[in-house]
């Protein structure tokens, strides 16, 4: 029997998920700035402190350290908190809670004590938010051992991926690209978004199921070349790989790290050209990690050096934001340079 | 069995929700004239009744009493009250240049403009002030920050003194003793401390004045500034704006519930008061006391503002969905301005002739700002400072792979 889907934002989706397992299972909580009686800044909780009472849905004051030491605590008594920051932007002052707390607390209590916390956090631009509301901080999470980091392209995956953060029994970072929000945004910022309702991945099944972590999917097939990118990028890529002609095979990563290392070797392997995409700023972001990676399983099948798109390294700014933003004309380049040589 | 019912958590809950009036009994005011105004070389554990009460000089008619009411010149009043004018003025102004889409966001301060600006009326030139983006009115109340520049920053247009990099409203004038606002949260409050000890270290006569939110001061770095400010008596002001409202959750949740903000102060051994935002002659001589302690190496004071955010929190807001529609009508003390002008025409220093000349007056002024600001582009008519630029300030001098960075970009 097939499930019954519904067409969702990404918004409503991510709401769904939360709804679900707020409803099967009673150690999950839910909470964070606003998202209380509000329903979060961007609405993704709006409807669930209704729901599901103030003890498992409520706001919380603006400490990000505090919420996240909080969770911490509620994860080493049984529960597994829903947690938001705001924007990701914010998570700097939980740092430590995360990095010398919720990631190593397994490691260092021999398993003793642990943090099932899922701590979800809109990333990305687009938004003309500036340096404070469009940061990409991922590489800051997959430098952190014990951490899993995840970020969806789409309703359906944001689901299933949030589901499967919420029952794994380690810290999970949960990164909801705020572009990807209503449509997929594909980087033409100049045209009107597209809603979810016209795309297949909008259709999400309404009951429980999963996106499994460290799953990639091949989000397009195809032979000439591979491009590894995650996030609004995959909807960029697409767009390049539509507009160059260029038959791109696009591996949307979903699980950042740990990774899916097969799907995108194996793709690697078959097209022998590659290139890495993603938002952030380019020097040591997570693209250095995935090119590091394809050099070393992939070496001999290359038959052209590995191109990055990233984020220049600057601050994100905000009246420059689409000189900023690696759209599909950047993306598009590298792809002619990938399969030039 | 267990002598014990189960534990309950308990979230605290504003008594005021969308179709439901909001009970500001919560709010402990006290009579106007009637809280003691101690000597400034007063002990910090000596004003923990001030932490709780609320100083206020400007009675219902509109009438300056009590021990905080100093005789303050009529002239500094019409002053300030053209500022506030001013500040709403622009504020207004701002919204709907946000709504036609000349800029992306704005954010106003309807309600609270006197309290910055009676404080930066009761500054000196050269002390620094370390804002939030609540604080427009530090600026529009000088008058050496030109508005068209500032506008120019919110339209991010070619003329932005912020080389379109900031949000609209993200200010920096050193100049004018405005430090660069973050957009995270708290983390300006600790730095005008360590501006403080610096002033205090080279033997300076400048103070700082630390500003940040009631819903802000859950940060880490709230209660780090208190401490530093505390052990190295540091000479700051720092200035907590209770306005009741952190988007959309009220200030018991910020930890303001049964207790105050300015007893946090109390509490890390700093002298601390609890005044009344919205009345301009209370928030001068407020400031003027902290100012002084400041300056006469008396170490830092807290200061509460007790306001209400009268308007969304900015413009990606819609306060109907979490709070009665018309809970600043309902609010105790009232608007700044209007009380302000009562008591100015009490006094004989004002009249209804004169606040609808300074009304007009003041608003064709920032229309024409604005009309000047405009000319020099908008976010939207492609005005905008050049791609180039974004690469800029990154470090002093660009290193190579910035370079590199702007010539892929070609610009
Ligand atoms: C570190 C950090 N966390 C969260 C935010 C998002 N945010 C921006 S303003 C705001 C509410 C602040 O409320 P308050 O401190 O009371 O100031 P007000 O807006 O009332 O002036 C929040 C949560 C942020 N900017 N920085
Ligand atoms: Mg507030």
């Amino acid at each position: 029997m097939t499930p019954k889907t519904t067409p969702m934002t990404m918004i409503q989706a991510l709401r769904s998920a939360m709804d679900v397992m707020l409803a099967r299972d009673p150690n999950v909580v839910v909470y964070g700035q606003d998202v209380g009686f509000f329903g979060g800044v961007f609405r993704c909780t709006e409807g669930l402190q209704a729901k599901y009472g103030k003890s498992r849905v409520f706001d919380a004051p603006i400490s990000e350290g505090g919420i996240v030491g909080t969770a911490v605590g509620m994860g080493a008594y049984g529960l597994r908190p829903v947690v938001e920051i705001q924007f990701a932007d914010y998570f700097y002052p939980a740092s430590d809670q995360i990095v010398s707390e919720a990631a190593r607390l397994r490691y260092r209590s021999a398993g003793d004590f642990t943090a099932p916390i899922t701590i979800r956090m809109p990333c990305g631009g687009g938004i003309y938010g500036g340096q404070t509301h469009s940061q990409s901080p991922e590489a800051l999470f997959t430098h952190v051992c014990g951490l899993r980091t995840v970020m969806p392209s789409n309703p359906y995956d944001a689901k299933g991926l949030l589901i499967a953060a919420i029952e794994c029994d380690d810290p999970v970072i949960f990164l909801e690209p705020k572009r990807l929000y209503n449509g997929p945004f594909d980087g033409h910022h100049d045209k009107p978004v597209v809603p979810w309702s016209k795309h297949p991945l909008g259709e999400v099944p309404e009951g429980h199921y999963t996106v499994p972590l460290e799953s990639a999917s091949v989000f397009r097939p195809g032979s000439e070349l591979t491009v590894i990118t995650y996030g609004t990028m995959v909807f960029v890529s697409e767009a390049a790989a539509i507009e160059t002609g260029i038959d791109a095979e696009i591996i949307d990563l979903r699980s950042i790290w740990p990774l899916d290392l097969d799907t995108l070797v194996n793709s690697v392997k078959k097209t022998g050209r590659c290139v890495v995409v993603h938002e952030a700023t380019r020097t040591s972001g997570f693209g250095a990690e995935l090119t590091a990676l394809v050099q070393e399983h992939c070496f001999y099948h290359l038959e052209a050096p590995i191109e990055r798109v990233a984020g220049w390294d600057t601050p994100y700014p905000h009246a420059q934001e689409w000189a900023y933003f690696p759209g599909p004309a950047r993306v598009g380049a590298a792809f002619k340079r990938a399969m030039e040589k | 069995m267990t002598q014990y019912e189960p534990l309950r958590l308990y979230v605290p809950e504003p008594t005021g929700r969308p179709g439901r009036h909001t009970d500001f009994s919560y709010l402990h005011l006290s009579p106007a004239g009637e809280v003691r105004r101690p000597p400034v070389d007063t002990q910090p554990a000596d004003t923990n009744d001030l932490a709780y009460e609320l100083v206020r000089v400007l009675d219902d008619t509109g009438r300056a009493v009590g021990p905080w009411a100093a005789a303050t010149d009529p002239q500094l009043l019409r002053r300030g009250l053209r500022a506030m004018m001013k500040t709403r003025i622009f504020d207004a102004r701002m919204l709907i240049a946000q709504r036609q889409k000349k800029m992306s966001f704005y954010m106003q301060c309807l309600g609270e403009e006197a309290i910055a600006v009676a404080h930066a009326l009761a500054l000196d030139s050269g002390d620094m002030c370390f804002p939030t983006y609540r604080q427009q009115g530090l600026l529009l109340a000088r008058e050496d920050v030109d508005m068209v520049e500032m506008i120019c920053q919110l339209l991010s247009n070619e003329r932005d003194p912020m080389k379109g990099r900031q949000l609209p409203v993200m200010y920096s004038y050193k100049r004018a003793g405005f430090f660069s606002i973050s957009g995270n949260l708290a983390t300006q409050f600790i730095q005008a401390v360590g501006w403080a000890m610096a002033a205090a270290i080279k033997g300076d006569t400048r103070i700082a004045s630390a500003w940040i939110g009631d819903g802000a001061t859950a940060e880490a770095d709230f209660h780090t500034a208190l401490t530093f400010a505390h052990v190295y008596r540091a000479p700051v002001i720092l200035n907590v704006v209770n306005n009741q409202w952190a988007i959309s959750t009220f200030q018991a949740i910020a930890g303001g519930e049964g207790t105050t903000f300015a007893a946090r102060g109390v509490g890390c051994g700093i002298a601390s008061l609890r005044v009344d935002g919205n009345d301009f002659l209370a928030v001068h001589a407020a400031t003027r006391w902290a100012a002084e302690r400041a300056r006469r190496n008396l170490g830092p004071t807290l200061i509460e503002w007790v306001t209400y955010r009268a308007g969304p929190h900015s413009t990606s807001d819609d306060p109907s969905k979490y709070r009665p529609a018309d809970d600043w009508a309902h609010f105790p003390l009232g608007d700044p301005i209007a009380r302000l002008k009562t008591h100015l025409i009490a006094i004989g220093a004002w009249s209804e002739q004169e606040h609808e000349a300074a009304q007009k007056e003041l608003e064709a002024q920032v229309a024409a700002a604005q009309k000047q600001a405009e000319s020099y582009g908008t976010l939207t008519d492609g005005h905008m400072r050049s791609a180039a630029e974004m690469f800029e300030d990154v470090y002093k001098d660009m290193p190579e792979h910035l370079r590199r960075q702007r010539q892929q970009l070609g610009v």
